[in-house]
């Protein structure tokens, strides 16, 4: 397996574990966001769906640790190219021009990508802590995760970090998401436009899919339900 | 005086090449490696000889004043290579391109090796597509092709307007696949200073290390110079900055004959002179004078708009003088006629430049129709002139761009020196008085890949050159003679910058050793050229250390030779009593205006043989024609 | 053609030798707008050497925006602010009257400035050592018309081999990733038939070598094609990465 070694330790390697990670957060993000979504067809179908989920506890943990390792190479292999992209670049110009040559979110993938981060940490030890171990799932034999999730989305500190944290997710996905056909070499005339806009299209709707929960419910929460 | 013996084969023209082949000593390939060889350039001729040569088994050592070897100035070259493949089915033939080729050149150079060149030129073509060089395609696959001045077949191949970047690539891909197999060595940064003979043969060179600016010394058992020619003389040239005559020059001065050194190609459609802070000229291709008409105003000093000057009130001059050929003469007779009109006071505004005017071929294939044809000439045109050329005619003058003269060599390329061969426009054989577009990057091809691997194992082979130490006397005393040149520059502390001193050096030869010339002109030019090389070496200021990255001093070395080498143009286009190609003397020339040769007294080589600084010796090589008649040109 | 002269102020990076710490210095011109950048830059040289002081060490050659040797960068672009530009063809018109020029030596750590603008690139040459070339021996060649190639594919192999190796895909990459340039010389190569019996070798030996060299990875800003002088393509980066993963999971040989 030497050769799968110098594969990911190689420039074009480092960058296709990216995208194959990448691409899986994606995969993930999806679900993820489908499952929120029922938060709007009211308490039952989300407590319905969190429940569901509760059976294939065994499977979901492995999910689970597949996931963490999958955000370990993304995040390990972000870091170390951030490190050794700025060590071969050690000295800056004095004017800087790029914003002339290329987007805000190509450039800032390790910044927005750093407060995802910081968010996915709040969220674990939020919402996944309250969800798994907290113990306080269930308030006289009434599941009790949608009432956990619009608590939260009463305080305003929670909602406007919640809000912020995806539109970061927003920009970080509007690179990533043309950016992983590149690194596979998939840059067709006919496609890559295209799909440079759908990219752009599928990370407004995630980021608004994600935010637009804490919106209505902190909205909500105004109006004194 | 020293013998020129041209080493031409007997026997029939078409067979010589092939017999000669069969002729040469080869040396044993397991004995290949033992013989080192030094290539000073890179670019065609030196790039295609190091790959060739190390792909033998030589061990080759390479030069370059470049940072890279994929720098030199072949990569500038436009418009394409010619072959003799007849794709086009238009019965084109070796001996056709042969032809064109000589009768080009106004007939002054060597007939076998022109016809070697042409012979050898549909090899070139198989080698570069082989390579991977790009070349333009028909949709169905096939090389594409397209036709050029001075020839009525379609035999050039090209790619795009790129056609020397790709093949110096093409070469410097083989090239590098020799350093990696360990065959050559490269060394970048390094420029030729001298060569070391040793009992008489070239055995070395003096290197100075462009970036810390120590001498080295390399030695070999044969010498290739590869470096290009001289047009830079003229400081306003189409050539790269750093083109230079410093390395055949120094080899001239160990004895190193150099031919016909007035024969230079002032190249007609180039963007004129803007000012005097200008620091090169470029070209324009010449394919524009298909549909532009050539004109200035009828009277002198007219300062009017173009579009204001009525039609009857232009002088198309080369319409109205070559009713046949009109705006499609050889690019001699366009340059001459640019001059004279200029001369009269009649260039436009009064200044150096004639107008090139597309408006007639907008009437006839519309905006959109010269656009397709000519649509990146337009916009390189307007990028550095910053005039739209849609709305205004062009302006453009002559610049020198090519020089067949250089150093002699027989039929296998090696100088009268033994041991120094001389590939490239760095030598003077096969152009002739004239070169034809599209057949320089042939000919530097041709030497490097399919003449000089034949040639070089022959002279080791009959020579047995021995390896020499560095350490020997020849080379500490050519390392001084180079060290002391640095030194003396280096004390000059007058009021001239070395720019200056060249560009005035410049004005002096494109006046009077340029498109035209005459016998006065010619020896105020000797006798201003000398005025200034004395100036130069009392009051020149130079700053900076020899032990350094020293631009100036590279510099100046270089415009050292050039007014050495400038006297010499000089000497020799006032020795050539006749016009011929790119040389004309305005005493000789037919009731017409049309270049007069002189084949009775003039059908010969000079070879100048350096005696001491502006005074050579004339060694004559007769020049003779069994296979082609000797006509004159016309283009009326 | 000529109006009137501009004045600018210039800071310009000088710095003796790799060993030693540079600085910007300063100079107030008046320039003919017909000048080109090079040219205001000669003429301050021709200046600063009749005060007998050292001139500015920049490099160029043929001033034509063909040769690769000059690539300066200007106000924080390589090559100066217009697009698909060499420098050398940078007019002094695209500026205006009064306005203050940056002018840097293009930054990479496998670009080490050697003095003042010039850096050493030859790294560049050492990736294409490693395999930029079709193995075959001069001479050996058949007819030229017998490899057909459609005219869409010699066209496409041409956009990728006008690179003129300048290095500005470097200069302009916030990650000096070489990527740009390699996946040029790659993708010539890996198009053209002549180029497909060592086409995974090829690739795989000419990464290994860039990487060792110390260009970063491309992160995919694409500033590297928005910079460069011949407008060459990142879709030759695509095929790199395509060529060189398949490469590795493909290709029979274990290491290469």
């Amino acid at each position: 397996m030497g050769w799968l070694w110098t594969f990911t330790n190689s420039s074009i390697g480092k960058k296709f574990v990216m995208a194959v990670t990448g691409l899986l957060v994606i995969l993930f993000l999806l679900i993820h966001l489908a499952g929120n979504l029922t938060l709007y067809w009211g308490e039952g179908a989300f407590n319905g769906y969190v429940s569901v989920l509760d059976i294939f506890k065994p499977i979901i943990r492995i999910i689970e640790v597949i996931l963490t390792l999958i955000f370990i190479f993304h995040i390990y292999d972000g870091i170390r190219l951030w490190y050794e992209n700025k060590k071969a670049k050690s000295i800056r110009y004095k004017i800087n021009a790029s914003s002339e040559n290329s987007t805000f979110s190509s450039r800032w993938m390790i910044w927005t990508g750093g407060i995802i981060f910081i968010f996915l940490v709040m969220h674990l030890s939020t919402f996944w802590y309250a969800f798994n171990f907290s113990g306080k799932t269930e308030v006289d034999g009434i599941e009790q995760y949608y009432n956990i999730v619009t608590t939260w989305f009463q305080s305003p500190v929670y909602a406007v970090s919640y809000i912020i944290a995806m539109i970061f997710l927003g920009f970080h996905l509007n690179h990533a998401f043309q950016s992983f056909f590149q690194t596979f070499g998939w840059n067709h005339k006919k496609y890559t436009p295209f799909i440079k806009k759908f990219g752009t299209f599928f990370a407004i709707v995630m980021a608004v899919g994600f935010a637009s929960i804490p919106i209505y419910f902190f909205i909500s929460s105004l109006g004194g339900k | 005086m020293i013998k020129l013996d041209s080493k031409v084969p007997e026997g029939i023209l078409a067979e010589k090449w092939t017999n000669h082949k069969f002729e040469m000593k080869l040396v044993n390939p397991a004995n290949k490696r033992k013989y080192d060889i030094i290539i000073v350039g890179t670019g065609l001729a030196g790039a295609s000889a190091a790959a060739a040569l190390g792909e033998l088994g030589y061990k080759v050592k390479v030069f370059t004043f470049h940072d890279s070897s994929r720098r030199a100035h072949s990569i500038a070259a436009q418009g394409g290579i010619n072959a003799a493949k007849n794709y086009t089915n238009d019965a084109d033939s070796v001996f056709r391109l042969f032809y064109d080729t000589i009768k080009g050149g106004d007939f002054r150079s060597r007939e076998a090796n022109t016809y070697r060149l042409a012979e050898v030129s549909n090899n070139i073509i198989d080698q570069c597509v082989a390579q991977g060089v790009p070349f333009a395609r028909e949709y169905g696959g096939m090389l594409s092709n397209r036709s050029f001045g001075g020839a009525q077949v379609s035999r050039t191949f090209y790619a795009r307007g790129e056609t020397g970047q790709q093949l110096l690539l093409g070469a410097y891909s083989s090239l590098n696949r020799q350093v990696k197999l360990g065959n050559v060595e490269i060394f970048p940064r390094r420029e030729m200073l001298d060569v070391v003979l040793v009992n008489g043969r070239a055995q070395g060179i003096i290197i100075r290390n462009l970036v810390n600016g120590k001498l080295e010394r390399y030695s070999a058992h044969a010498v290739l110079l590869a470096t290009g020619g001289y047009s830079n003389v003229y400081f306003l040239s189409t050539n790269a900055m750093n083109s230079n005559a410093t390395a055949s020059w120094r080899a001239h001065k160990r004895g190193a004959a150099f031919a016909n050194p007035c024969y230079t190609q002032i190249h007609p459609t180039c963007l004129p002179v803007h000012g005097e802070g200008q620091s090169k000229l470029v070209l324009m291709s010449e394919s524009l004078r298909n549909d532009g008409r050539i004109w200035v105003p009828k009277k002198a000093g007219d300062t009017r708009p173009p579009n204001e000057i009525p039609e009857d009130e232009r002088d198309y001059f080369l319409e109205r003088k070559y009713p046949a050929f009109g705006n499609l003469v050889p690019r001699d007779v366009a340059s001459r006629n640019a001059k004279y009109v200029c001369d009269e006071g009649r260039g436009v505004g009064g200044g150096r430049a004639v107008y090139l005017d597309l408006s007639d071929a907008f009437k006839r294939i519309g905006k959109d129709g010269v656009k397709d044809k000519y649509g990146n000439l337009f916009e390189i045109y307007e990028n550095i002139t910053g005039v739209d050329p849609y709305e205004n005619p062009m302006l453009i003058y002559p610049a020198p761009h090519y020089t067949m003269g250089g150093l002699w060599v027989d039929y296998h390329l090696m100088s009268n020196i033994h041991g120094l061969f001389v590939l490239g426009e760095a030598n003077f054989s096969d152009h002739g008085a004239n070169r034809l577009g599209a057949s320089a990057m042939m000919q530097g091809l041709a030497d490097g890949y399919f003449v000089i691997p034949y040639t070089i194992g022959n002279y080791i082979s009959t020579e047995k050159p021995e390896k020499v130490d560095t350490d020997g006397s020849e080379f500490i005393d050519a390392e001084k003679n180079v060290d002391d040149t640095i030194k003396k520059l280096l004390s000059l502390n007058g009021k001239h910058t070395v720019d200056e001193i060249h560009r005035r050096l410049g004005h002096i030869l494109i006046d009077k050793v340029g498109m035209s010339r005459n016998e006065k002109g010619l020896n105020e030019a000797i006798k201003e050229i000398r005025e200034l090389r004395s100036e130069f070496w009392t009051d020149t200021k130079l700053v900076g250390k020899a032990e350094d990255l020293n631009l100036t001093l590279e510099r100046a070395g270089r415009v050292a030779d050039f007014l050495e080498l400038g006297e010499l143009m000089a000497v020799d286009a006032l020795n050539r009593n006749e016009s011929c190609g790119g040389h004309f003397r305005e005493e000789y020339e037919t009731p017409e205006g049309e270049a007069l040769r002189n084949d009775e007294e003039y059908a010969y080589v000079a070879a100048w043989e350096f005696e001491e600084v502006g005074k050579w010796q004339l060694n004559k090589e007769p020049l003779k024609f069994e296979n082609v008649k000797l006509s004159a040109r016309s283009y009326k | 053609m000529s109006n009137e002269n501009l004045s600018l102020t210039l800071h310009i990076w000088r710095q003796e030798s790799s060993k030693s710490v540079g600085s910007f210095e300063e100079f107030k011109v008046s320039v003919s707008p017909d000048a080109s950048i090079l040219e205001m830059l000669d003429e301050i040289n021709n200046g600063l050497e009749k005060e007998g002081k050292i001139p500015i060490a920049f490099e160029s050659d043929c001033r034509e925006g063909i040769c690769g040797t000059c690539g300066l960068v200007v106000n924080g672009h390589p090559h100066g602010p217009l697009p698909k530009t060499a420098t050398c063809q940078l007019h002094m018109r695209n500026f205006k009257n009064g306005d203050t020029i940056y002018i840097e030596p293009m930054r990479a750590k496998p670009f080490p400035v050697i003095k003042d603008l010039i850096i050493d690139r030859s790294a560049f040459d050492k990736i294409q050592q490693a395999g930029a070339f079709i193995s075959f021996n001069t001479g050996s060649a058949p007819d030229a018309n017998v490899i057909l190639i459609s005219k869409e594919t010699a066209d496409a192999s041409l956009d990728a081999a006008e690179c003129i190796g300048c290095g500005a895909c470097v200069a302009a990459c916030k990650n000096a990733s070489a990527m740009l340039f390699v996946g040029a010389k790659v993708s010539q190569f890996s198009l053209l038939p002549q180029g497909q019996p060592e086409r995974y070798k090829r690739v795989q030996e000419m990464v290994a070598v860039m990487d060792e060299a110390g260009f970063g990875s491309c992160t995919n800003t694409y500033a590297c094609e928005a910079e460069c002088p011949k407008g060459i393509s990142v879709t030759n980066i695509a095929r790199m990465n395509r060529d060189f993963i398949k490469a590795k999971f493909i290709s029979k040989e274990v290491e290469v």
